[in-house]
C-alpha cells in the first residue's frame, strides 16, 4: 500500500462515513478517525465488505476489494475515498 | 510465539456451541447403503445433504468404467495434465463435456475448487477487472486473492447494483464478470438474463459457475444459462464432477479460438496431479449418462418441490418462496437453535447441512437439504415428517 502520511480525510468524509456505519455500530461505540471496524467496531469482514458497497454508492467510486486488508480504521478509509475522488 | 494462538477465538467459539451427541463438523459416515441412505453413528440414516443431486455415485455404468480404468491404467497418473498426467480418457472426459455443453473446447481441472482459481487467477490480469457476486463462494473469492486484478463486487442477485458498479470502470479495461446459476446456501437462482446482459452491455466477459445446477436446470440439464436461454451470454461456463456428476473434479468449458492458450497459464491446472483414470472414467460415463436422464431430472423436481411445500406448510421459514432448486433451505433464528436442531435432526436419522457464517451471507443460520433425485416421495415425505418431530423436541416455534 503507498504512504499515507500526510493525507488529512476531511471533516464531511468522516461524517459522511460515520453516517454509514451508525445503522450497523449496534454496540454504539463512539465513532473517531481512529475507530477500527475488527477490534472498535467488532464488525465481521462481510458487515466490512456490505459498508464498503454503500461508501461507493454514497461517493460514487470504486473501492476494490483488493484495498480492504488495509483499510483498517475510519481514517484509512477516507482517505482512501478522497484519493479516489480527487 | 505460538502461530495458532490466533485461532483461539474460533476454538472458543466451537466450544461454546451445545452439542452433546454428535458435531456437524465431525460427522463420520461409516456404511454407505445407497445414494439416500448411510449409517452414521450407529444409526440408520436418511441423507439429505450430500449434493449427490442426481443420483449417480452408483451410477452402474460409472462404477464398471472405473473399474476397467483401475485396471488398465492403474490407481493414478503421477503426474501433471502438461506433463505425463494426460491419458486418452482425459482428453475423451474434456470431448464428453464439450459435447454436453455443445461447445468447442473443455479443460477438466483436479476439482471444481481449482477450476475457479484457475480461470479466475489466469483470466484477470494485473490491469483487469473481475466482478464478482457478494454471495460467490469460496473458491471464487479465493480464485481472486490468487490473481492480479482489481476486484469489484456487487450486490447478490441485483442487476441494478451491477450496472452501477460497471459503469464506474473505464471503458477500455478487461472485464470478467462471475455469477452462479444456483448460489449453493440458500439455494437461488441467479437471474441470469439481466446481469448477463448488463455485463455484456458494458463489455464484460462472463463466466457462469453451474457447479450447482449442471445435471437438472435446462433441457439438456447444463444449468441455468440453458434454462433461461441465455447461453449465448455465457464466455465461460465453470462446473464440477463432485456433485451430479457424482464423483471429483472440475472442468470449463468456451468456443473462445483462444482457449486453449489457459492450459499453459493457468497455475491450479498446472502444478497439481490430474485426475486419476477411474474418476476419469466414472465421471465420462455419468456426463453421459445425464445427458440422456430427463426421467431422473423430472422426478428429483418433484422431489424439490414436494419438500418445500410440505416444510412450508408445517411452518418453517423458508430461504427461498418456491424450490428454485434441489437445495431447500430453512432458516434457524440463532447459533443455539441452529446446533440444537441439527444434532436432533442427526439423532431423528436425516443428516442434512448447518450452515453457518461465513459460509452463509448476511449472519444466517441454515439448515440446508440437497434433495437426491434417487429419494423416494416416501423418504421425502418421512424428512419432512423428521423435521417436523425435531422442532418439538428443541422448541422451535413454526
Amino acid at each position: 500500500m503507498q504512504e499515507r502520511a500526510s493525507i488529512m480525510a476531511k471533516p464531511e468524509t468522516l461524517e459522511t462515513i460515520y453516517g454509514l456505519i451508525a445503522p450497523i455500530n449496534k454496540k454504539g461505540v463512539e465513532l473517531k478517525p481512529s475507530s477500527t471496524f475488527a477490534s472498535d467496531l467488532e464488525l465481521d469482514s462481510l458487515t466490512v465488505m456490505d459498508l464498503v458497497a454503500d461508501i461507493e454508492d454514497e461517493f460514487d467510486i470504486v473501492l476494490p476489494l483488493n484495498m480492504l486488508p488495509d483499510l483498517e480504521t475510519i481514517e484509512q478509509v477516507a482517505d482512501a475515498v478522497e484519493k479516489i475522488v480527487s | 510465539m505460538d502461530l495458532l494462538d490466533k485461532f483461539d477465538s474460533i476454538v472458543e467459539l466451537r466450544s461454546s456451541l451445545p452439542f452433546e451427541k454428535a458435531d456437524p463438523f465431525k460427522v463420520v459416515i461409516e456404511e454407505v447403503i445407497s445414494e439416500t441412505e448411510a449409517i452414521i453413528g450407529g444409526r440408520h440414516t436418511i441423507l439429505a445433504g450430500t449434493n449427490n443431486y442426481m443420483g449417480m455415485t452408483f451410477d452402474e455404468g460409472a462404477i464398471e468404467a472405473a473399474k476397467a480404468a483401475l485396471d488398465d491404467f492403474g490407481t493414478g497418473t503421477t503426474g501433471s495434465r502438461v506433463l505425463n498426467g494426460t491419458y486418452g480418457g482425459h482428453k475423451a472426459l474434456e470431448a464428453a463435456i464439450a459435447d454436453f455443453y455443445d461447445m468447442e473446447h473443455c479443460m477438466v481441472f483436479s476439482t471444481g475448487y481449482q477450476a475457479n482459481l484457475g480461470m479466475i487467477s489466469a483470466l484477470g490480469g494485473k490491469d483487469d477487472y473481475v466482478i464478482i457476486d457478494a454471495d460467490s463462494h469460496a473458491s471464487i473469492y479465493d480464485g481472486c486473492s490468487m490473481g492480479n486484478a482489481t476486484i469489484v463486487r456487487f450486490k447478490h442477485n441485483d442487476p441494478e447494483n451491477l450496472e452501477r458498479r460497471l459503469r464506474r470502470l473505464p471503458e477500455e479495461a478487461g472485464k470478467l464478470l462471475v455469477v452462479e446459476g444456483i448460489y449453493s446456501m440458500l439455494g437461488d437462482a441467479a437471474p441470469l438474463k439481466e446481469l448477463l446482459e448488463v455485463g455484456k452491455k458494458y463489455g464484460c466477459m462472463t463466466l457462469v459457475d453451474e457447479a450447482h445446477s449442471m445435471g437438472f436446470c435446462g433441457e439438456n440439464g447444463r444449468g441455468v444459462a440453458e434454462q433461461l436461454g441465455v447461453e449465448d451470454l455465457v464466455d465461460f461456463y465453470l462446473g464440477t464432477f463432485s456433485k451430479s456428476v457424482g464423483t471429483v473434479g472440475g472442468f470449463a468449458v468456451s468456443n473462445h479460438p483462444k482457449f486453449d492458450v489457459l492450459r499453459f497459464v493457468s497455475r491450479p491446472y498446472i502444478f497439481t496431479a490430474s485426475l486419476p483414470p477411474s474418476v476419469v472414467a466414472s465421471a465420462t460415463k455419468s456426463i453421459e449418462a445425464i445427458k440422456r436422464s430427463g426421467n431422473r431430472r423430472a422426478h428429483l423436481w418433484e422431489n424439490a418441490r414436494q419438500l418445500h411445500t410440505g416444510l412450508k406448510s408445517a411452518g418453517f421459514k423458508m430461504c427461498t418462496e418456491q424450490a428454485e432448486s434441489p437445495i431447500i433451505a430453512v432458516h434457524l433464528p440463532d447459533v443455539m437453535m441452529g446446533t440444537r436442531f441439527w444434532e436432533q435432526l442427526l439423532i431423528e436419522g436425516v443428516y442434512a447441512n448447518m450452515a453457518a457464517p461465513p459460509a452463509t451471507p448476511a449472519g444466517m443460520f441454515l439448515l440446508r437439504i440437497s434433495v437426491c433425485a434417487q429419494h423416494t416421495s416416501e423418504q421425502i415425505d418421512e424428512i419432512i415428517a423428521r423435521f417436523k418431530s425435531t422442532a418439538a423436541a428443541v422448541g422451535l416455534d413454526v
